[in-house]
């Protein structure tokens, strides 16, 4: 074994878009990794870091491979000597060094020999092209020539240092070197350094490498900006995480804006510094926005204040534009302007526009407030007025703020607080951490909104497939799922999306119009309940299975049931009661049909008996219990009737040589199951017994 | 400070320093200085081309009656191609706007992921805004595929907004401030026309005549399109001469139509989409007869030399 060397690559390519960079870091590791382990290295610690020009991977590797010893298996020994003597001079040997080898198969000639290792700088310079040849982007260029490499923009540099030696190489039209380069303005182009130094060398030049300590110079210097001032952060993590990798040297400046724009809402204003111009808001004592922001530079200070000047008057003038669509939008209420839908695409394959869409909505909605006894007028009004914000010039400017200027202009309208706030909050939920619609209205139009754009995409075979989900289907589904939850919507999902897929092909007259297209969507939402009660509410997926199995689409009534079974599982008879219920599916399984009725005079004394009374009476309480969807009552119920099953498998023989006897006892588990598994189908649950 | 015209002849004097063609801007209305055969059709093909020049970009719906002190319905931008790009592309950017005046130890410019897309030219290319103190003054692309052609050389293409940069070199809060040159603002020179522009765009233009138009001009260009395609073997003199950039002309002027009647809102939903894939059509339709016109044009020299 030789002594371990320092190795450091650096790739040195154009700004690389700034969320790209940590996945691709972790790409470069798992790429690294397979390499090391491929060559007998013992899993090596790597060192990664990534700034906007630059991916560095740092570890120690051996000067080169370690020896090993290797056996080749020759021709088997009843082949005799002649054919052995030939497999020696193919390896370059004499027979004598030649072993014999005891297999299952027989014995065989075989020769054991010593493998050199190879040096690590070659077995690098073999490596590292293919490394960075195989990293994945999502959009990636080409640029010394049709049909050369992609990558994610232009490699310009690249570092590769073993020890004090270059390790060589080439690729497209770089070839790997000693040198670093250093920030675009701050910095040298040629950076001579060494492994010791070379974190202290970029800093020297502009570049702090490590993303922990940008984010602390920016966290740091605002503390430091607002300290006396009596503002406060309105802190923003993603936000702050984009400026992290936007930067190779980041310096946060505090900046102004006139006091009378805090007229316009404060969504706008919001939406104007975080997103376009990646600002951070600030907040005055009382915690009303403040006229002032922060931006975050990438140098070391802003002496003469430019920079901060600059960036006020930028901001002022999208201020300014924000201002005159504010105005402009205003002379014109959102009622008068329904019309103008009809000039905005919806969707080009349904030939929709969201006129069309409105309608789809709107209808919907109804359906959903008929069911629900909601206030329809309500429902409808906001439904008409929901997406005619997309009309406006505040909205096409400001897309992300499509629905909440909508629910702002309808205030200014004068439209009902009902109204307003439905439009304002019907994109609720676009995430799983966004909450859902405060107002039962709200929830309404979001969830039809949703359901529409599922149905139309559905209708025209628009089925999302593997990770891709450009139209965002998924969590479209999902957060209909979240706000039926948890704003506790009681509707049959299943049936509303029958209803709704046969309304909407009406609707949309270029669809299909496929019956089978309701049993995808239906289907397509199962996936995305089970995925909504485990990932984020964290049932366990038996459970779930369990639950989902017994064909509730009431999803409260699912979300109370799971709550239950999860409840009364950690009881003492539960599992052991499972594992029967598991058993006795595969008995009726394995039986196939069996009639219903169970023949109380076939019933045997004892255990058979035992277990028909006890049942009985169990499932009359059950039906109590359920008659107030008590499931916590109704499976602790259940759950007694643990010690009789278990008498039963214990004492009777199912499979009677009498076979009316036999179709009695199948009867007899057969109601039991039944009734039991239209709470939560118990087979399914996976016990310390069926896992085994 | 300088005033608009001298920041112009600034930039074109840098990038004639490095080897571009400086041309005038294109007669025949563009949205924007990348659908000039000068852009469009240059980067396809194996032939290096480098070029510099000013275009005026209409965008009828972007038109504010000259109301709006950062919105245009015309504005200029420099566009500059350089086929292929250098291997220091960055450094003749930052280079440029040195040679502006902008002196870049004391401003703070970041490079954001930005790509862009033409449908209606079946055109992409991957780069970023480039951000001054904040503001977009360039956007940074390297075109990889044009008419639905995969570029040979892969150009970089600069593209300065011009009442933006100017704007920020001069201070200046509204762009008709903006001094075009001593004593003369940008307002004296250009407002009338963006007030006039605007009625005509969004109250005058007869959406009759313009539909009429397109078809017409969707036509010829069709016309000629199909009539390079059927010349065969035997013809190539003919093909060489054939003329294509005519034919793109039109389609350029189907796109300009296109906006007028967008701005007007004369253009439904079923229609949108079926209009930007009639005028692809014809993009793409010049571009791929222009590749093989090069191919023959470029044979023939070859011939001679």
């Amino acid at each position: 074994m030789s002594n371990a060397l320092p190795f450091l690559f650096e790739l040195g390519v154009e700004e690389i878009p700034h969320w790209m960079i940590e996945p691709a870091l972790a790409d470069l590791n798992r790429l690294f990794k397979e390499f090391a382990s491929q060559n007998g290295f013992a899993a090596p610690s790597l060192h990664l870091d990534g700034t906007p020009r630059r991916l560095v991977l740092r570890t120690e590797l051996p000067e080169r491979q370690a020896d090993r010893d290797e056996l080749v298996m020759g021709p088997p020994k009843s082949a005799g000597p002649g054919a052995a003597q030939g497999f020696a001079r193919r390896n370059n040997t004499a027979l004598e060094a030649l072993s014999i080898e005891t297999t299952p198969r027989g014995e065989y000639y075989a020769l054991r020999r010593t493998v050199i290792g190879r040096d690590t700088r070659e077995l690098l310079a073999e490596a590292l092209p293919s490394i960075i040849t195989k990293l994945p982007w999502p959009k990636a260029m080409y640029w010394t020539g049709k049909g050369q490499l992609t990558f994610i923009r232009p490699i310009r540099w690249i570092v590769a240092l073993l020890g004090d030696q270059v390790v060589e190489f080439q690729v497209a039209d770089v070839k790997s070197g000693a040198l670093s380069r250093g920030h675009r303005r701050m910095g040298s182009d040629e950076i001579a350094f060494d492994h010791a130094n070379y974190d202290e060398r970029l800093e020297k030049n502009g570049v702090i490498l490590s993303a922990a300590k940008r984010r602390k110079r920016i966290q740091d210097g605002i503390k430091k900006l607002l300290k006396g001032t009596g503002l406060k952060l309105v802190a923003d993590d993603a936000l702050l995480a984009d400026l992290v990798y936007l930067t190779e040297y980041p310096t946060p400046i505090l900046g102004e804006f006139r006091e009378e724009f805090l007229e316009l809402p404060a969504e706008v204003l919001s939406t104007v510094m975080r997103h376009h111009q990646r600002y951070f808001t600030l907040n005055d004592a009382q915690g009303n926005m403040a006229p002032r922001f922060i931006a975050v530079m990438n140098m070391k200070a802003d002496r003469k204040g430019f920079v901060k000047k600059g960036n006020e008057r930028v901001l002022e003038a999208r201020f300014n534009d924000a201002r005159f669509f504010w105005e402009v939008d205003r002379q014109r209420s959102l009622a008068s302007r329904v019309p103008d839908l009809a000039k905005v695409t919806y969707q080009v394959k349904l030939n929709a526009s969201y006129a069309d869409k409105a309608k789809g909505i709107q209808q919907g909605a109804l359906r959903l407030a008929a069911k629900l006894g909601a206030d329809s007028e309500s429902v409808g009004r906001a439904a008409l007025l929901c997406k005619v914000d997309l009309t406006t010039e505040m909205v096409k400017e400001l897309t992300e703020l499509q629905g909440v200027m909508g629910g702002q202009y309808a205030k200014a309208d004068g439209e009902s607080e009902a109204v307003w706030k439905a439009i304002y909050e019907h994109y609720l939920p676009q995430s799983m951490d966004d909450p859902i619609p405060s107002s039962a209205a709200g929830r309404i139009v979001s969830i039809a909104d949703k359901l529409d754009t599922l149905e139309g995409s559905f209708g025209i075979g628009l089925i999302p497939s593997g990770s891709k989900d450009p139209f965002g289907l998924r969590r479209a589904a999902q957060g209909i799922v979240k706000t039926i939850v948890e704003g506790r919507v009681r509707i049959d999902l299943k049936k509303t999306v029958e209803e709704g897929m046969q309304a909407n092909s009406l609707l949309y007259p270029g669809e299909p119009g496929s019956p089978d297209r309701a049993t995808q969507l239906w289907e397509f939402f199962l996936d995305r309940i089970r995925s909504y009660f485990k990932d984020v509410r964290g049932f366990a997926y038996d459970e779930v299975n369990a639950v989902l199995a017994a064909q509730s689409a009431d999803l409260v009534d699912v979300e109370a049931r799971l709550i239950a079974l999860k409840q009364v599982r950690q009881t003492e008879n539960f599992e052991a009661l499972a594992a029967a219920f598991k058993r006795i599916r595969n008995i009726l399984k394995q039986a196939g049909e069996y009639r219903e009725a169970v023949d109380d005079k076939l019933l045997e004394a004892g255990a058979e008996r035992d277990l028909y009374d006890a049942m009985s009476g169990v499932l009359a309480r059950v039906a109590e219990f359920r008659k107030n969807d008590d499931y916590i009552q109704a499976l602790t119920v259940i759950s007694t009737l643990r010690p009789v099953v278990d008498a039963f498998f214990d004492k009777v023989l199912v499979n009677a040589p009498d076979p009316a006897v036999r179709a009695n006892r199948l009867a007899l588990l057969g109601r039991l199951i039944a009734q039991v598994s239209s709470i939560a189908e118990l087979s399914e649950i996976v016990t310390s017994s069926t896992s085994e | 400070m300088d005033t608009f015209q001298q920041t112009i002849f600034k930039l074109k004097q840098f990038w004639a320093k490095h080897g571009c063609v400086i041309q005038e801007p294109y007669d025949v209305e563009v949205g924007a200085g990348t659908m000039c055969p000068e852009t469009f059709l240059r980067v396809l093909g194996p032939k290096p081309y480098s070029v510099a020049y000013v275009q005026p970009s209409r965008r009828p719906a972007d038109g504010r009656y000259g109301e709006n002190p950062n919105r245009l319905y015309k504005h200029s931008q420099l566009q500059v191609i350089l086929k292929p790009a250098p291997a220091n592309v960055m450094d003749l950017y930052l280079e440029s706007l040195a040679a502006v005046g902008i002196n870049l130890d004391q401003h703070d410019l970041k490079f954001e992921e930005d790509n862009w897309e033409s449908p209606t030219l079946g055109a992409w290319g991957i780069g970023w805004q480039v951000m001054l103190d904040g503001l977009e003054v360039t956007q940074f692309t390297y075109f990889q595929q044009c008419g639905g052609v995969d570029l040979d050389l892969v150009p970089a293409e600069l593209t300065y907004g011009l009442e933006r940069l100017v704007a920020f070199l001069q201070d200046r809060k509204s762009v008709y401030d903006i001094e075009w040159v001593e004593g003369r603002s940008y307002g004296d020179v250009r407002l009338l026309e963006e007030r006039q522009f605007s009625v005509y765009n969004f109250e005058k233009a007869d959406v009759k005549m313009l539909w009429t138009l397109l078809d017409l001009h969707e036509a010829e260009s069709q016309r000629l399109i199909d009539e390079f395609k059927s010349l065969g073997e035997g013809q190539e003199h003919d093909k060489r001469r054939f003329p294509l950039l005519a034919a793109y002309d039109h389609v350029l002027n189907c796109s300009h139509t296109f906006n007028l009647l967008d701005a007007r809102g004369a253009i439904s939903v079923t229609e949108r989409v079926g209009v930007i894939g009639r005028v692809r059509k014809l993009a793409v339709g010049v571009a791929t007869a222009w590749m093989e016109q090069q191919a023959l044009l470029n044979a023939a020299q070859e011939e001679v030399a």
